[in-house]
């Protein structure tokens, strides 16, 4: 009897599960609307799986959203090599990919995500001109490299091939970017430093580093070749093979004369070697010169004359994901847009798409500071509570116009990149 | 385990068993089906988790890879690239290299350990004792016991320091870290114990009166070392061997973390590919890689017959 009754529970209680899920789907795909009820009950079920680089893959962010849009976000950080690998071959695996702009040309071909309507997107008249038309200003000239308006767009929401112009169909929706330059440590080194090239000056022999991720390390090391005046690239972020073989016999002879410590692959081992004196000279990336700092060692990150190298991430949809799931993404991406994110991020030293909203919710010293380059009011703190500076400091390559309007190249990944890739793995076995 | 083999030998050959009068039991049918049988659940769960995963490593190894995908095809390419890569050649040479280098050092120390516990220490329960203090650094992972050299070694780690203050050096050395010395240091400190168990275990199976004998009959103690208990020793030796040249001809991130990634071995190779999703000559290398360990334990298996000394 009890278990009959066990049965009949199970069944009127499916039945209502199913229910739910129609009327989600009937949602999801517009048929109703005006139900806001329902909406909020269900929504709140709704669980996205969101995997990313550890950037901008935070637990703050996923505890705002649960707080803020009722579902849950469930965040895997990983690192770029592993980004792509599980973009690539996963897409099961998860429904929101928040990856960088030059990995996107190679996932998006595999057909794993979906293109996004911008018309859902209510900030996307306010998101900067380097993801749409690929220009800071309009007088700004386009860097090199894979700049993200070159594969920001599709021509439909099944197109394959990248267009060059904004079709009102994105691949991803641009949540954060930075120009990167080199990271030194003032106090060991005792002089300014101006350029590119005293990466592989002698006089910092067995103190300089780069990142081993090949298609990010080659820039590095293209822009100091360049700056050497050793070689003059048509395009940094496609070389010929020549230009690659030049790069890398260049660096290959600085490594044999041991020019470098150490290459390092993860933000946590670039901070380590920095902080412990290991190397004074490295390519770094924004919050590591943060992590540095926070922990009470100087560290800057110098702005060079050459400009920076400079990167992109964005959010791309899993090609599985559909009705009520792909509303609260939709949700997700302008409530992401929508400042608070941009703002927390902003506090870290990046940059976020929608520069605007993310103005509401940073006070005017961090605004003063972190945007238009202004000598702070008042301490600067990270989001995490650490001071970055005191009053009175500016930060490093000044505003934000003058910091991306000083992009020489962005990420790339070129036509040669088999090659390129044989040829750094050649210089890492040197 | 001997009485045992003999059990098995008897049985192949012998007579037909006798005939019981339960309707339904496995000894009624033929020995060779009886054999077969015991053995299917192992090979069933070998021929899944060891022989198809390998036979599909060398089923891809052979195909064709884009930016973005793998294609199925039978292509040499690979193997090609591969073989006339001089990186190929000097990232294999460094992999041995690492490899005989760790085990020279491992099989000294971890003879020395295990001589230390099966012979000096007299009482067992002491012998428990200082075995398991041999074990307490595996309580924490690889990775832990790897890492935690780095502050120590490094430019201003507590050796540097220490050397400094000593009044031996000036200079901070800079080679103790981010060098073949720090890989090489590491993977003895890692695998060692793959070096100490199994030799410790075959020395507490020598008979103590074949000591007496030779003491008795008037060897010295390097004799006794050289005629009695290296040659006893030999099974535990070759299975230490195996496990520490395969485990540092495998391991790739030891070698990533210890050079700084300055230096490349073969398992490098491989992790670099696959990050890259370049699968096919991910496990084009793999292919090759394994072929040499198989070659490696081969050689070590001519010097001692593992299965008759067991």
């Amino acid at each position: 009897m009890t278990k009959k009754l066990d049965t009949k529970g199970v069944s009127r209680r499916s039945i209502l599960k199913g229910g739910a899920a129609v009327t989600g789907a009937a949602l999801g795909s517009g048929a109703i609307t005006g139900f806001p009820t329902i909406w909020a009950q269900n929504i709140k079920d709704v669980t996205l799986r969101q995997f990313g680089t550890g950037v901008s893959n935070l637990n703050e962010v996923a505890q705002k959203v649960k707080e803020d849009l009722g579902f849950t976000l469930e965040m895997t950080a990983l690192d770029s090599d592993a980004v792509t690998q599980r973009a690539a071959t996963q897409p099961d695996s998860f429904d929101i990919a928040d990856i960088e702009y030059w990995i996107c040309k190679k996932v998006w071909p595999t057909g794993n995500l979906q293109a996004m309507d911008t018309s859902k997107i209510k900030n996307y008249d306010k998101i900067v001109g380097i993801f749409k038309s690929g220009k800071l200003t309009p007088e700004s000239v386009i860097a090199q490299g894979t700049a993200p308006h070159t594969v920001g767009f599709v021509d439909g929401p099944d197109g394959k091939s990248f267009a060059g112009e904004e079709t009102g169909w994105m691949t991803l929706i641009p949540t954060i970017y930075n120009a990167d330059t080199l990271g030194i440590r003032p106090d060991l080194i005792g002089r300014p430093i101006e350029s590119w090239t005293e990466l592989l000056n002698p006089e910092f022999k067995g103190k300089a580093s780069i990142l081993d991720i090949s298609s990010i390390g080659i820039m590095d090391a293209a822009m100091v070749c360049e700056a050497m005046g050793e070689i003059q690239y048509g395009d940094k972020g496609n070389m010929t093979r020549e230009e690659i073989d030049k790069t890398m016999a260049i660096f290959t002879e600085a490594k044999k004369n041991g020019q470098f410590r150490a290459f390092w692959k993860t933000f946590d081992e670039s901070v380590n070697l920095m902080a412990s004196g290991e190397v004074v000279i490295q390519s770094m990336w924004s919050p590591a010169i943060t992590a540095v700092k926070s922990r009470g060692i100087p560290c800057v990150y110098q702005p060079l004359k050459e400009g920076y190298r400079s990167w992109g991430g964005g959010i791309g949809l899993s090609k599985s994901l559909s009705g009520l799931e792909l509303e609260a993404a939709y949700e997700y991406i302008n409530w992401y847009l929508d400042g608070w994110v941009g703002g927390f991020l902003m506090r870290q030293g990046y940059y976020s798409a929608v520069p605007e909203t993310s103005k509401n919710h940073m006070d005017e010293n961090e605004w003063g500071y972190w945007f238009e380059g202004k000598e702070a009011t008042g301490d600067i703190t990270s989001p995490f509570g650490d001071v970055l500076a005191k009053a009175g400091e500016t930060r490093d390559g000044g505003s934000f116009y003058d910091r991306m309007g000083a992009v020489a190249c962005w990420n790339a990944v070129m036509d040669e990149n088999q090659y390129m890739v044989r040829k750094w793995n050649e210089f890492i076995a040197a | 385990m001997t009485d045992q083999t003999h059990l098995f030998i008897h049985k192949d050959t012998g007579a037909a068993p006798a005939k019981s009068r339960t309707p339904f039991s496995l000894s009624r049918l033929p020995d060779a089906v009886t054999g077969w049988l015991l053995s299917l659940p192992l090979a069933l769960v070998l021929f899944f988790f060891l022989v198809l995963p390998i036979v599909m490593i060398v089923v891809v190894s052979f195909w064709g890879a884009t930016e973005f995908s793998i294609y199925p095809a039978f292509q040499f390419d690979n193997y090609e690239f591969l073989l006339t890569s001089p990186v190929t050649y000097q990232v294999f040479f460094n992999t041995i290299k690492y490899a005989l280098i760790t085990w020279a050092f491992t099989l000294v120390i971890g003879f020395t350990v295990a001589y230390f516990l099966a012979f000096h220490v007299r009482t067992l329960t002491w012998q428990i004792v200082l075995f398991l203090l041999c074990t307490i650094p595996f309580w924490t992972s690889n990775i832990i016991r790897m890492i935690s050299w780095i502050p120590f070694l490094g430019r201003n780690g507590i050796a540097n320091s220490t050397l400094i203050s000593m009044g031996v050096i000036d200079e901070p050395l800079d080679w103790l870290l981010f060098s073949d010395f720090s890989v090489i240091l590491a993977f003895v400190h890692l695998y060692t114990l793959f070096m100490v168990v199994p030799i410790f275990n075959t020395m507490m199976r020598i008979d103590k009166s074949l000591i007496e004998a030779a003491y008795d009959n008037g060897a010295s103690g390097l004799q006794t070392l050289t005629n009695v208990i290296i040659p006893l020793t030999k099974p535990g030796i070759m299975i230490g061997s195996i496990f520490v040249v395969t485990l540092v001809m495998g391991d790739f991130i030891t070698v990533r973390f210890m050079s700084g990634s300055q230096s490349a071995n073969v398992g490098r190779l491989i992790s670099n590919d696959i990050a890259l999703l370049q699968y096919p000559s991910a496990a084009a290398t793999a292919v090759i890689l394994l072929v040499t360990v198989l070659l490696v334990i081969s050689i070590l298996l001519r010097f001692v017959d593992i299965r008759k000394e067991l």
